[in-house]
C-alpha cells in the first residue's frame, strides 16, 4: 500500500517554482529521507504535501488525491513539524500538545475527554509527563524537540513529515529522537518522510533516500545506492569518504581535499 | 472496566476563578456606586437600594436617589463595559498579531475611530432619529479601517513585530493629523471634539449603556469562542494551516470582533489608553498563557480596572474631575515599559 504518492509535483511560491516535477512513491510504514544541499527545495516539497505551499501535479494520500480533501481531513492524514517550529514561550507543554487535536475538533468546539486521553498517552510515550505543566520556554533543546514531536503525534496522522527534526540537537539527543521516531514507526505503523542534513544519520534511519538538487530529484534508492563519493561531490561540492559498516550501513565522513 | 479520567490538565477557566472574578467585579461595582463625589452616605445608599427592592421607604430625597440611579450606576456600568471591551480587544489583538505589545491604540484602531468620530461631529453634529447613531457607526468603520491599514502596511514592509508596531505608529500619526486638520477647519466644534478625545465617562447615562451593550456583547461571545483558535495561531501560520485551520479567516473574524468592541468603547468614552495592554498582561501572569483564559478574564479584569480608574477620576479632586485617560496612562505607561523589558529578545 502506498501511503504517499507524488505525480510530477512542483512546489511554488506564486510563480517561482522551488521544486520541480517530483514523482515519488512512499510505501506505508516506510521512512524516506529527502536529502540535498541548502536551497535544493526539500522543505518546500514537504510544505506542498501538507498544503502550506501551492503545488502543481498530483499528491495522493493513501491513494486519494489531496485536492478532494478538506483542510481538516488532510490534517488528520498528514502531520507536519517545520524546521524551526514556533513555540509559544509561555504556553504549557500540555496546552501545546493539545493543539495537535485541532483537526479532530470542529472549529469552535472544546476538546473532549478522549482528546485529553490521547494527549496523556503521547506525553507518557515521549517521557514528557513530568514536564506537562511546564512553560515551553523552560525546556531544554532536546525537550522542546520532543514536545514538537508530541504535538505531531497527537494529530494521530498516518504520515509524519519531519523537516530537519534534529536541528540544534547534539549527536546524543539527535540519535535519541530518531530512535524514538523509528520505534513509533515500527509500533504504530506510521510512515515517515523527513529531511535531514546529516547524511550518515539519513543512511542509518531511512529505508530510502531521495536526493534533490536545484529543485529536482537527482537520485533515489537505498542509502548505499545514493550515497557515493561522486554523487556527494557533484551535488554538495564536498570531499567525503564513504565507509561501509558491517551491517550494511554507510558512514559519510568529510575529508580535507 | 471503569474509564479513568485523563490526568493531563490543560489551562482552562476554572469555575472557582470565574466565580471569584465575577464576585470581585460585583464588589467593585457596589463600592463605586455607594461612594461618590456627592456625600450621600454609603449606609443611606444601601437603604435606598433595599427600599427599591422591597418597596419600602427610602432615606434619600428624589434628587439624591436620581444621583444613585441615573448618574452613578450607569456611569459605573458603562466604565465596566468600556474597560472590559478595551481589555478583551487588547488580548485579541495580541493573539492575532502574536505580539505582546499590540493594543487597540498602538495599531491604529483608536486613531481611526477618533478621526471618523471627529468628522461626524463636524459634518453632522445633530443627527438624531437613527437606530444606531452616526458616531458609533463612524467610529466602527474608522477602527476597522485603521487596523486594516496598519496590517497591510506592516505586511507590505516585510511583516514582523517591530515593523507592525512602526506601521501602527505611522498610521495613527497620519490619521491623527487628518483629525487635527479637520478640527482646525471647524473651530466651532473644537471643544466637543477635545472633550471626547480626552476620554471620559462624565456624560454617561443608560442610553450610552444600551447603545454599547449589543456590540460589546456580540464581540465578547465571538472572542471567547475563538480562544482556542488564537492559541493555534500562536504556532505560526504554516503550522496552524497544517493543523487544518485557515489562519487568515480566523484573523479576520477576531479583528472584526475586536475592532467592534474597540469602536463601541471609543464611541461612548473617547480615547482611553493602556487598558488593552495592562489588563491582559496581568491576567497572563496570574492565570496562564492560553487565550481561552486570557480573553474572558481580561473582559472581567478590564471592567474592574476601569471602574476603579473612573472612581479615582471622579472623586480624587472632587468636585473637579480628572480625565480618566490620565489615570490609565499613569498606571499604564510604566507598566508598558515593564512589559517591554520582560519581553527583551522576543521583539525582533
Amino acid at each position: 500500500m502506498t501511503a504517499l504518492a507524488l505525480r510530477s509535483v512542483s512546489a511554488r511560491y506564486g510563480t517561482r517554482v522551488v521544486a520541480s516535477s517530483v514523482s515519488l512513491d512512499v510505501p506505508a510504514g516506510a521512512w524516506v529521507a529527502v536529502i540535498g544541499p541548502n536551497g535544493a527545495g526539500k522543505s518546500s516539497l514537504l510544505k506542498s504535501i501538507v498544503g502550506v505551499v501551492a503545488h502543481d501535479g498530483e499528491i495522493l494520500l493513501d491513494g486519494a488525491p489531496v485536492s478532494g480533501l478538506s483542510a481538516r481531513e488532510r490534517a488528520r492524514a498528514v502531520a507536519y513539524a517545520p524546521q524551526t517550529p514556533e513555540l509559544p514561550e509561555r504556553l504549557t507543554v500540555t496546552d501545546y500538545v493539545l493543539l495537535g487535536r485541532t483537526p479532530h475538533l470542529a472549529p469552535l468546539a472544546r476538546e473532549r475527554r478522549s482528546d485529553l486521553a490521547v494527549v496523556e498517552q503521547v506525553l507518557d510515550r515521549l517521557d514528557l509527563s513530568g514536564l506537562a505543566g511546564r512553560a515551553l520556554r523552560t525546556l531544554s533543546g532536546g525537550e522542546r524537540q520532543r514536545a514538537v514531536l508530541a504535538r505531531v503525534l497527537a494529530q494521530q496522522a498516518g504520515l509524519l513529515l519531519l523537516d530537519e527534526p534534529t536541528t540544534g540537537l547534539d549527536i546524543g539527543h539527535a540519535q535519541a529522537l530518531l530512535d524514538l521516531v523509528d520505534r513509533l514507526r515500527a509500533e504504530e505503523g506510521a510512515t515517515v518522510v523527513s529531511t535531514l542534513h546529516d547524511l550518515t544519520l539519513s543512511a542509518q534511519y531511512a529505508d530510502r533516500l531521495v536526493l534533490m538538487d536545484g529543485g529536482r530529484v537527482v537520485a533515489t534508492g537505498t542509502p548505499a545506492e545514493v550515497l557515493t563519493r561522486e554523487t556527494v561531490r557533484r551535488h554538495y561540492a564536498a570531499n567525503v569518504e564513504i565507509l561501509s559498516t558491517g551491517d550494511g550501513n554507510v558512514v559519510v565522513t568529510p575529508t580535507r581535499g | 472496566m471503569l474509564k479513568q479520567r485523563p490526568r493531563v490538565r490543560p489551562t482552562r477557566l476554572a469555575p472557582g476563578v470565574l466565580v471569584a472574578a465575577v464576585l470581585g467585579l460585583v464588589l467593585v461595582v457596589s463600592v463605586s456606586t455607594l461612594l461618590g463625589a456627592a456625600n450621600l452616605g454609603a449606609g443611606r445608599v444601601l437603604r435606598e437600594v433595599w427600599a427599591q427592592v422591597t418597596g419600602g421607604v427610602s432615606p434619600l430625597s428624589a434628587s439624591e436617589a436620581a444621583i444613585v440611579w441615573e448618574v452613578r450606576l450607569p456611569r459605573v456600568v458603562l466604565a465596566g463595559l468600556v474597560g472590559g471591551a478595551l481589555a478583551m480587544a487588547g488580548a485579541a489583538f495580541q493573539g492575532v498579531f502574536r505580539n505582546p505589545l499590540a493594543d487597540p491604540f498602538l495599531l491604529g484602531a483608536a486613531a481611526g475611530a477618533g478621526m471618523a468620530a471627529t468628522i461626524v461631529v463636524v459634518a453632522a453634529p445633530s443627527v438624531t432619529g437613527w437606530v444606531i447613531g452616526p458616531l458609533p457607526l463612524a467610529a466602527f468603520a474608522g477602527a476597522v479601517g485603521g487596523v486594516t491599514l496598519t496590517w497591510l502596511l506592516g505586511r507590505s514592509a516585510g511583516g514582523g513585530t517591530a515593523v507592525l508596531l512602526l506601521a501602527g505608529v505611522a498610521v495613527a500619526s497620519f490619521l491623527t493629523a487628518i483629525q487635527t486638520f479637520v478640527q482646525q477647519l471647524n473651530t466651532d466644534t473644537i471643544k466637543q471634539v477635545y472633550s471626547w478625545m480626552l476620554g471620559g465617562l462624565n456624560t454617561a447615562g443608560w442610553r450610552e449603556v444600551l447603545i454599547t451593550v449589543p456590540y460589546i456583547g456580540l464581540a465578547a461571545v465571538v472572542l471567547c469562542l475563538c480562544g482556542r483558535l488564537l492559541d493555534v495561531l500562536a504556532v505560526g501560520d504554516d503550522e496552524a494551516a497544517s493543523l487544518g485551520i485557515n489562519p487568515g479567516r480566523v484573523r479576520i473574524a477576531v479583528l472584526l470582533a475586536a475592532s467592534l468592541a474597540t469602536a463601541a468603547a471609543v464611541a461612548v468614552s473617547g480615547l482611553i489608553g493602556f487598558v488593552g495592554i495592562v489588563v491582559p498582561h496581568v491576567v497572563r501572569l496570574l492565570a496562564g498563557a492560553s487565550y481561552r483564559v486570557i480573553v474572558p478574564l481580561s473582559l472581567v479584569g478590564g471592567a474592574m480596572f476601569l471602574i476603579v480608574a473612573d472612581h479615582v477620576a471622579r472623586t480624587a479632586f472632587a468636585p473637579a474631575e480628572l480625565p480618566i485617560g490620565v489615570i490609565t496612562a499613569f498606571t499604564g505607561a510604566p507598566f508598558f515599559l515593564l512589559v517591554l523589558r520582560m519581553n527583551r529578545g522576543q521583539l525582533r
